[in-house]
């Protein structure tokens, strides 16, 4: 069985800061990590080999500053890691990033399970994973907590709007972890030396993939900015209710009653 | 032959609300236009939630009524969806950001070649162009990105939930055609074999929500019964959901909901932007941490610095609950 997991390096959230004057994003001497709920989502992948055996192939697209990331993930126990770099890349929305994340799974043909975090915490617009389940022609179960393999199966525990629920499918599938789902695991110390010193990372660019320019990145985006702005936040009060405990929670209770 | 369409959500015969509430600022866009709203419901037996639909305002209501849409599977939806778009070419499509909603405009967006805007907080119409501009949340909602689709029909955007007014009865109703699928068992890839539903008031309508966040430790029961004696509905903040200790429908934010409530209380929650940004639309909002530096106090009216632990069993007491 072979599993791919999409994961993204996202900019530490604390520490990118909004220039006003500007209206840009400050990304300088941001640090970056490995999306939250992509972790989780390579511990759901290790799970399923630990009881089954299996391949682990982790893939991210981005820079190659990303590589120590991707041995991170090795170091962690995944088999292989794919780095899909490309200047072109840069810019892409999420209809151009789902384009060649698509094309890069199809080149680990032929794959089981592919499985993504739920959002990345810098966008979170959930768009990535269903967009290329549909690139790649496979079914997509979403907020997944709970993944099994029985026998030609795949069984997934689900969340929806008001309650839960339990989907199968059959592979090739594409799902998206819950995050949170589990806890990802550490990594191995000596796995960790041999990820950062021996192992082969590979990498896919323009050309590797088969597209042209105008097909990724900026160009093969469908959605641009046209400006960003500090969300708006209503005024408020910011009344200090004062005193002792008593007088506090009278004031408190006559708010809450009014 | 342009217009609006707004893919309308049910589970198990249930129009789900964020659907209703897009339904309902599509409304608004086609009056602006000068087009049509037309929706389209997917599952069995929905003849009367597309009547429903009709009467709340879609011009047209196209109804594909099948066993095999009983439940939804993403492929499938996308399949019918795809082709109900291409018979009506609508220019603007709009989906509610259900867990779902999200799944299916995913797929579509794809599959028709166009441009997405995820979770928009806003819509407008661009003067000169007529093109819709998305306000889309980034940095976990501390920033928002106006977005516009610049290459491919129709443009596309999900709506996060409890950011528009439902949409009410108008007193007329359009026309609810069946719309004839050709899918087949096997176009169906994904099943659900099992599902529980509990159906609450959903907080993005409640008037009064009690809100609880890390600060209430283990001790979740204070702020249930709070809510219980104020009247409240329950909402949580995301990391109590990613503990296990709340469902992650009771997420306030945006990953969550956002709230439209007269009154809040929030306690023991830090309030980093995702969180906040839930609460834009709140008339009034009272907050308990324990820290006086906390940026949750940048957004409420009443702020009280104290242990949620300690406080909201007083509180209790006070309004009439008896000891905790």
């Amino acid at each position: 069985m072979k599993l791919v997991v999409c994961m993204k390096i996202t900019p530490k959230l604390e520490q990118v800061k909004f220039d006003e004057q500007k209206k840009t994003i400050v990304r300088e001497g941001v640090e970056n990590e490995i999306n939250d709920a992509d972790k989780n989502a390579l511990e759901a992948a290790l799970k399923i080999k630990d009881a089954q055996g299996g391949l682990v192939v982790v893939l991210s697209m981005g820079p190659p500053s990303f590589e120590p990331f991707l041995r991170l993930a090795v170091a962690m126990g995944a088999d292989d890691a794919i780095l899909l770099s490309d200047r072109a890349f840069a810019g892409a929305d999420t209809y151009a990033t789902s384009r060649v994340i698509a094309a890069g799974i199809a080149k680990l043909k032929p794959f089981d399970i592919v499985l993504c975090g739920e959002a990345s915490i810098d966008g979170s617009t959930e768009q990535v994973p269903p967009s290329v389940a549909e690139w790649l022609g496979v079914p997509y179960v979403s907020y997944v907590s709970e993944l099994e393999v029985a026998g030609e199966k795949l069984r997934a525990r689900r969340e929806i709007t008001d309650g839960r629920e339990v989907v199968e499918t059959t592979p090739p599938a594409l799902v998206s972890v819950q995050l949170g789902c589990n806890s990802p695991r550490f990594p191995d110390f000596r796995r960790k030396r041999w990820a950062d010193k021996e192992f082969k990372l590979t990498t896919f660019n323009l050309q590797d993939l088969g597209f042209s320019i105008g097909d990724v990145g900026l160009e093969g985006s469908r959605t641009e900015v046209t400006g960003l702005s500090k969300m708006r936040s209503p005024e408020r009060r910011k009344e200090f209710i004062q005193g002792t405990d008593e007088e506090i929670v009278r004031r408190l209770g006559q708010v809450i009653r009014r | 032959m342009g217009g609006i369409f707004v893919f309308v959500e049910q589970t198990d015969g249930v129009l789900e609300d964020s659907s209703l509430e897009v339904l309902g600022k599509g409304k608004e866009i086609s009056h602006q236009l000068g087009v049509q709203l037309v929706g389209g419901i997917l599952g069995e037996g929905v003849g009367e939630l597309a009547e429903e639909c009709a009467r709340r305002g879609a011009n047209v209501v196209l109804a594909a009524d099948s066993p095999l849409l009983r439940n939804f599977a993403a492929d499938a939806y996308t399949e019918v969806v795809a082709s109900m778009v291409k018979s009506c070419d609508p220019d603007i499509l709009l989906i509610g950001a259900t867990h779902n909603g999200t799944a299916l405009a995913g797929m579509l967006a794809v599959r028709l070649g166009t441009g997405l805007m995820a979770h928009v907080v806003d819509l407008e119409i661009e003067p000169g162009t007529n093109m819709l501009l998305g306000s889309v949340p980034a940095f976990g909602g501390s920033i928002v990105a106006v977005c516009k689709v610049k290459k491919g029909r129709p443009q596309m955007a999900t709506v996060r939930t409890g950011v528009f007014a439902t949409a009410e009865a108008t007193g007329q109703s359009g026309n609810v055609e069946q719309f004839a699928i050709s899918l087949k068992e096997e176009d169906v890839r994904s099943k659900v074999v099992e599902r529980k539903i509990e159906r609450g008031t959903s907080v993005s309508k409640a008037e009064r929500v009690v809100v609880a966040g890390l600060g209430c430790k283990d001790q979740l029961s204070l702020p249930m019964k709070l809510a219980e004696v104020t009247h409240s509905t329950f909402g949580v903040s995301r990391p109590l959901a990613d503990k296990g200790m709340a469902p992650k429908n009771l997420v306030i934010g945006s990953t969550g909901s956002s709230l439209n409530a007269k009154l809040v209380v929030v306690v023991g929650v830090s309030g980093a932007a995702h969180f906040t940004s839930g609460l834009r639309n709140v008339e009034t909002v009272v907050a308990v941490n324990s820290d006086p530096g906390a940026e949750i106090f940048k957004h409420a009216d009443y702020c009280v610095v104290g242990d949620a632990t300690k406080v909201v069993p007083k509180l209790i007491a006070e309004l009439g609950g008896g000891r905790a």
